[in-house]
């Protein structure tokens, strides 16, 4: 798959994905979308441009390991989750601040940041078995890529 | 936008009291293991942390849980609701005194296998995240032990069996390939046929919440226009829940598969992963459908049967120790089944006690296999001896848990054996009572077997070359293992108190029903 075409094409696909798997990550509160869906979406487009360019350059684009950024990713949840003891009500409940952020009240809360966890533990996971999957076994590496 | 414009009534949902500091204790070891886990994945190259901050969560759950056994039994079931909505909406997670005391025995054992990890795992399977696997399992069978929600229950067997396959293929030898992949789809299709049949009971109940469905299941079976087909639901989940157990005819996975992986990760599995299977066996048969499990009874108690003597005669098979301990497991499931088949107090007490001693001691039991291994080089029964000679006090603990797993005096095994037996007299079942006897005198007889040659005899060959002697890494967990089952085998009073009140709360949830639902157990 190592065409020109592909190579040309593959980085501004992958930073449009990008850009829409974060909308769809936000967009999920009240509509369709969400942590979910948006993080299968951003993990497609490293896919594709590990497709185009290496593993090894989709490693450097995210410069921290997949399966690290899904383990912040689980971690964010968690805490989101415990947040609710110190607010007094039960686990995972859906807590909100409304911080008036240049005039504009934008609200905030641990529903928000769970989404952002899951988002974050799918790009890592799946990014993670696509990297593995792109990798070449032991000693093929040279020719593979030579073969476009 | 800070207020909603209209005002609502949010008693009618949702909680609006706040809850009670004690009431954390049931969400804590799995909000615990899943955090620590997430944190070992992020710093994944500092493999030096990892073992710190496992051992010191570990020992942190062993804490928590100890917390909670002592709070389920001075007050009753503790339950919290997720999200403040009010049950059955919310998803509870209640541990009455069943699912508190499993999950602390499993942590003890889960935290005994870590220290003993510290020698068996090596850099690299360490940098492939063996702790965070492990924390990660044990997640699951936290989770498992505590919901109250039968769909959570599946989501945790997945959490626990998704990180048992990591822990499985730890070291990518292509046996432990071979063996994973058997693993693998045997799970994936007893957790799908579970999935399945949680589909089912959601289309006959309309909840899934356990207390819930405890409460409906009494006027469901009152209707005898077309009836609720709740007797094929039990037989689904029995089937179901008999695959993650190992029973036999479907237990071929384990045999095939519980040698291959790390020792470690072997005692992990055979001490944790069947009983995971056993505890929603007996959660749902004896707690949730009794009447439907009251009929097909005769066939539990068969299969029950022949798991315990084809385990033993599988044991006497064997000349691999690992694969040995493998099929001693599998008679110990069909101890705990035959106690699930009869179905009285007495029986589900000594299933539940069972099934406490057997997650210590087969979790012992492959840690000493896995040591004797190490001094002797090799696995092979044949090949192996004159281990009392170089490790005395090792040898004599592994006397003491090798006789508590065959259920001899005074140990730990005697117990619910004797509990079962009679049990099982008292019904007039005597061929259930003489499968008992005959295969606790196989595993006996494997289990001597294995001493003599392994410990006794002197090494064929001569001395082999010096290895290094058995150290705190291996002596502590076996010796803590080994002083529990002395200890409960002599005084066994107060484990046989819980059980038995655990027992009591599976035959009469009422307690576990108010305490999800406090305005009363009528729907």
């Amino acid at each position: 798959m190592n065409t020109l075409i592909l190579r040309t094409v593959a980085p501004v696909i992958t930073a449009l994905m990008l850009l829409f798997s974060v909308f769809v990550l936000l967009r999920g509160h009240n509509e369709p979308g969400g942590g979910f869906i948006g993080g299968l979406i951003a993990a497609s487009a490293l896919a594709i441009f590990g497709i185009a360019h290496g593993p090894g350059a989709v490693q450097r684009a995210i410069r921290f390991h997949p399966m690290a950024i899904a383990g912040a990713g689980l971690a964010l949840a968690a805490v989101s989750g415990l947040v609710s003891i110190a607010a007094g009500v039960p686990f995972m409940s859906g807590l909100w601040i409304y911080p008036d952020i240049l005039g504009t009240e934008v609200p905030l809360s641990t529903v928000i940041s769970f989404d952002i966890g899951v988002y974050l533990v799918v790009v890592g996971s799946v990014t993670a078995i696509a990297l593995a999957l792109e990798t070449e076994p032991d000693g093929g590496a040279g020719e593979g890529e030579g073969g476009g | 936008m800070a207020s909603p414009s209209t005002p609502v009534d949010l008693a009618a949902a949702m909680v609006t009291t706040a809850p009670a500091l004690a009431d954390w204790l049931v969400i804590l070891p799995t909000a615990l293991m899943i955090l620590s886990g997430a944190a070992l994945m992020m710093i994944r190259k500092s493999v030096r942390l990892h073992a710190v901050i496992a051992i010191a969560a570990l020992a942190l759950l062993v804490l928590i849980d100890a917390l909670l056994l002592w709070q389920v039994s001075s007050n009753g079931p503790v339950t919290m609701t997720m999200g403040g909505w009010l049950p059955p909406f919310g998803i509870s997670f209640t541990a009455d005194m069943f699912g508190a005391v499993m999950a602390l025995v499993s942590a003890l054992a889960a935290l005994s296998a870590a220290v003993y990890s510290l020698r068996d795992i090596d850099t690299s399977g360490l940098r492939h995240g063996f702790f965070a696997f492990l924390l990660l399992l044990m997640a699951g069978v936290s989770g498992a032990f505590l919901t109250g929600d039968i769909f959570n229950l599946y989501v945790w067997f997945e959490v626990l069996l998704i990180s048992s396959f990591g822990l499985l293929i730890l070291g990518s030898e292509p046996k432990q390939i071979e063996g994973a992949l058997k693993y693998a789809i045997l799970n994936l299709i007893g957790t799908t046929l579970f999935l399945i049949t949680v589909g089912y009971l959601y289309a006959i109940f309309g909840t899934l919440n356990m207390a819930d469905i405890a409460r409906k299941a009494g006027a469901l079976r009152g209707v005898t226009e077309n009836a609720p087909p709740l007797m094929t639901l039990s037989a689904l989940f029995v089937l179901a829940f008999c695959m993650k157990a190992a029973a036999f005819p479907v237990n071929f996975w384990l045999p095939a598969s519980y040698h291959t992986p790390r020792i470690t990760v072997s005692a992990l599995f055979g001490g944790l992963l069947t009983k995971v299977g056993i505890y929603a066996l007996i959660r749902v048969t004896i707690m949730l459908l009794p009447v439907e499990r009251e009929a097909i009874s005769l066939v539990i108690a068969a299969s029950a049967v022949l798991t315990m003597i084809l385990g033993a005669l599988g044991a006497l098979a064997q000349n691999d120790l690992r694969r040995m301990v493998g099929y001693v497991v599998i008679v110990g499931i069909g101890n705990m089944l035959a106690g699930v088949a009869i179905g009285s107090s007495t029986s589900v007490s000594g299933a539940i006690l069972y099934a406490l001693h057997s997650i210590v001691t087969m979790t012992a039991l492959y840690l000493v296999i896995g040591e004797a291994g190490r001094l002797a080089g090799t696995f092979e029964l044949s090949r192996l001896g004159g281990l009392w000679r170089r490790a005395p006090w090792f040898s004599a603990a592994s006397l003491a848990l090798m006789l508590a797993a065959a259920g001899l005096p005074p140990l730990s095994g005697l117990w619910p054996k004797v509990m079962l037996l009679k049990a099982s007299l008292d019904i007039g079942a005597w061929w259930l009572a003489a499968a008992i006897l005959v295969s606790a005198f196989l595993v006996t007889l494997t289990l001597a077997r294995t001493f003599l040659l392994a410990y006794w005899r002197p090494a064929p060959g001569g001395e082999s070359e010096a290895v290094a002697a058995t150290d705190w890494h291996s002596t502590l967990p076996i010796g803590l293992l080994a002083a529990l089952t002395v200890f409960f085998g002599i005084y066994p009073e107060p484990l046989l108190a819980i059980s038995q009140a655990a027992a009591d709360g599976l035959a009469d949830p009422s307690a576990y029903i108010r305490s999800v639902f406090p305005e009363g157990a009528a729907p």
